[in-house]
């Protein structure tokens, strides 16, 4: 009855780099407030690359699964690059996410964006 | 009652069955429409056509008349006299209207205001406003751990100040039937209002307002098998001529001059601009299917199929139910959640084999928080479902089991 690709399944039942870094460089959070999702992101930084990176957050499996795998896409690319990184990337490497729940998906690129955007 | 037969009458089920036939368990959001609403509203733009109230012509003459025989027979559903009931745009618009009055005639800085923890957003945010607006305080009755109203609580909250008392008749997620009629004699012994939204109720019951007890009750068509854009406010007669209007404009005045204007009496007072003439027309063709089947039977089949779902989510160790464990003190709803699994994706997955049912905090944030959740999943029953459809429903949820668990 799936209509949640294995991958998804997979990413929300084993979470990868969950948790919070020590000390991270840059932070990014995102809520839906309608359905209670929250995503955080952390990353250290070095030679304006992706050291390290964390996830932390709650709520449904689309919106988690698709903030275990950001965190895997990001690793060790440039910040420069991530500031361009397209939907379609996460969505595709997601494999098919029904339209209904596309917003769920890009929560944690929400998340992202944030923690790359320029701090006023 | 044959919910088989009276599915036929639904064409959405004829035109929705693919990959699987439709299973609607969403009415407390909406209800699906019957062949004789939709022809009825559809009717009234082929053959009668005019705007109500001001034309001279016989056209005009007639669909005034449809109108208003609309009006009497909506009134008489719940007991009431015709003058009693205003059109509005639904629920939500009369609590406002209501919120709205009764802050110009009754409540004052200092005033108490008494909601409940289980209302919607729509009998909860209008009195927040007019508790700000008047200084006034704005307190809400506690619920037990099975989600019923806490009438101590209740005793306790309810002081000579207080002016008003707002509840819902069913609420929306518990599905707790609150005893209106005994909350109405002990705020009626302090004078205060009793307002009831009765947009889970009056759809799924027989109701009349004068063994209700309260003073006003709202309700919207959409839900009742009728169409959207038109609801119900019904207030006493004393209270609608104290009132004053809530819109101002076309067709509620007796005379305007450029400084002053005088108004119509009720119900036209508080019906400004044009009103929902097709929309009143198709909610009294949703009156006549409904008193068809008869609300006894109405009742009692939602009562039915509610309790076999509540039974089958009771034996299921992995579901989280809300609300009163008893089918005889709920309505015909049920809210619960999977254990560990987000409800939209219970909602996603029970999707793909046609079966629709609400995820979300259903507009009763503080309830959520009350119960210590950000979302719930809602199933809801309705004169067209049928035993087999809570059964694909129930085993439906087995296999999303398998997927999350």
């Amino acid at each position: 009855m799936s209509p949640y690709e294995e991958i998804i399944l997979d990413h929300w039942k084993n979470p990868r780099n969950k948790g919070r870094l020590p000390h991270p460089d840059l932070v990014g959070v995102e809520v839906n407030p309608l359905c209670g999702d929250a995503v955080r992101l952390e990353l250290s930084v070095a030679d304006g690359k992706v050291k390290e990176v964390r996830f932390d957050g709650q709520g449904c499996a689309i919106s988690q699964a698709a903030a275990s795998l950001l965190t895997e896409l990001i690793q060790g690319r440039s910040l420069e690059e991530l500031r361009k990184m397209s939907e379609k990337e996460l969505l595709s490497a997601l494999g098919e996410v029904i339209e209904t729940r596309k917003n769920c998906a890009l929560l944690p690129l929400r998340a992202l964006r944030r923690a790359l955007a320029p701090k006023a | 009652m044959d919910p088989r037969r009276v599915r036929q009458d639904f064409p959405v089920f004829l035109h929705r069955g693919d990959p699987h036939p439709l299973v609607y368990l969403d009415s407390a959001a909406t209800s699906q429409k019957p062949i004789q609403v939709i022809e009825a509203e559809a009717r009234f733009y082929r053959e009668w056509n005019a705007n109500v109230r001001r034309g001279i012509y016989r056209l005009a003459y007639e669909a005034t008349q449809r109108y208003e025989e609309a009006r009497a027979k909506i009134a008489g559903f719940i007991g009431a006299k015709p003058d009693e009931v205003i059109f509005t745009r639904g629920t939500t618009e009369a609590l406002n209207l209501a919120a709205f009055c009764l802050g110009e005639t009754r409540i004052h800085w200092g005033d108490r205001i008494l909601i409940t923890e289980m209302e919607h957003h729509a009998n909860l945010l209008p009195w927040q406003v007019l508790a700000q607006r008047k200084g006034a305080e704005l307190l809400a009755v506690g619920i037990d751990s099975e989600g019923r109203l806490d009438l101590e609580d209740f005793r306790k909250k309810l002081n000579a100040k207080t002016k008003v008392v707002a509840l819902a008749h069913v609420s929306n997620v518990l599905g707790t039937i609150n005893p209106v009629a005994e909350i109405a004699e002990a705020a009626h012994r302090i004078g205060a209002i009793v307002v009831v939204d009765a947009a889970q109720s009056v759809p799924h019951m027989p109701l009349n307002v004068a063994e209700l007890g309260c003073d006003i009750l709202a309700f919207s068509g959409h839900k009742m098998l009728g169409p959207t854009g038109i609801g119900v406010l019904w207030a006493k007669s004393a209270l609608l001529e104290e009132f004053p209007p809530f819109l101002v404009g076309g067709e509620m005045i007796r005379e305007v001059w450029i400084e002053r204007a005088t108004w119509a009496d009720p119900p036209a007072k508080f019906e400004a601009g044009t009103p929902p003439i097709a929309q009143a027309i198709g909610l009294a063709a949703a009156v006549d299917y409904l008193q068809a089947l008869g609300m006894s039977a109405v009742f009692s089949h939602g009562q039915r199929l509610t309790g076999l779902a509540l039974e089958g989510l009771l034996r299921r160790d992995f579901v989280e139910i809300y609300g009163p464990k008893s089918q005889e003190e709920r309505g015909a709803l049920v809210a619960f959640n999977f254990k560990g699994i987000h409800p939209h994706d219970v909602a996603t997955l029970l999707d793909q084999e046609g079966v629709c049912i609400r995820a979300g905090h259903h507009c009763a944030q503080p309830l959520h928080r009350r119960l210590g959740i950000p979302a719930s999943c809602r199933a809801s029953f309705y004169v067209y479902n049928t035993e087999e459809e809570v059964e694909i429903f129930l085993s439906a949820l087995d296999r999303v089991w398998g997927v999350m668990g």
